[in-house]
């Protein structure tokens, strides 16, 4: 069982397109789900819709979230805490660039890293 | 006979044309996982070595085509990685495992 990846950005293009390349570059075996933009087609993240995303990318093993800026960051944090109490210590928000690390950490879960261990690979690209 | 903590080396030049972009550092890498024993990569042969488990590491290299690259494994199956990491580019990254490479 591999980590899973949720996608969070303000912009629904911006995640979908980032989803699409982890899938073409990496492969079906991570499970993956997005969120963004509000219902209206606009820019937005609401912790419900990264909610839903938890949950369709739930693994066992864990999940990561990369996000992209501010909200995105905050709201993920938010919906964290709203997890039941069995499932929030198994998800962690990735300090690391949306569409970068969403590749390396997607690399990293394919071949059945921790969560640990993926968070760690997707936050090797963020400048120290 | 092989004996088990022996170092095995190999190179292979490079001939694709995005040399050691992003998705042939993905392919290289998540072949390199499916491997116990460690492996190592460089675009030298006095190195640097760098990890080819490490995504953020092999993609680090740059490596352009036409580059030789060197690798040298340890383990229970390092002959095995060894030739499946020169199979791998002397294919042109073309047959790496479980990506879906319809392009």
């Amino acid at each position: 069982m591999n980590v899973g990846i949720v996608i969070v950005s303000h912009s629904a293009d911006i995640a979908r397109g980032t989803v699409d390349m982890v899938r073409q570059m990496v492969g079906d075996n991570v499970p993956l789900a997005w969120c963004g933009g509000n219902p209206e087609g606009g820019l937005g993240t609401n912790v419900e819709a990264i909610l839903k995303a938890i949950d369709l990318a739930w693994s066992e093993v864990g999940v990561a979230i990369l996000v992209d800026l501010g909200g995105a960051e905050t709201n993920s944090e938010m919906a964290i805490e709203l997890l039941p109490d069995d499932r929030r210590n198994k998800v962690v928000v990735c300090n690391a660039p949306i569409v970068e690390g969403a590749i390396l950490a997607a690399t990293e879960a394919s071949g059945g890293a921790s969560l640990d261990d993926v968070r760690r690979t997707a936050e090797e690209l963020s400048p120290s | 006979m092989r004996n088990e903590t022996a170092q095995i080396n190999g190179e292979v030049r490079m001939t694709h044309e995005t040399g050691l972009h992003a998705r042939p550092s993905v392919k290289l890498t998540k072949l390199a996982k499916t491997f116990s024993s460690t492996i190592h990569l460089a675009v030298a042969q006095e190195g640097p070595w760098v990890d080819a488990k490490s995504i953020a590491k092999v993609m680090a290299t740059k490596a352009p085509q036409n580059t030789t690259l060197y690798f040298r494994a340890a383990g229970s199956d390092a002959v095995e990685a060894v030739r499946a990491m020169i199979a791998l580019v002397e294919h042109d990254f073309a047959d790496g495992n479980g990506t879906a490479s319809a392009d």
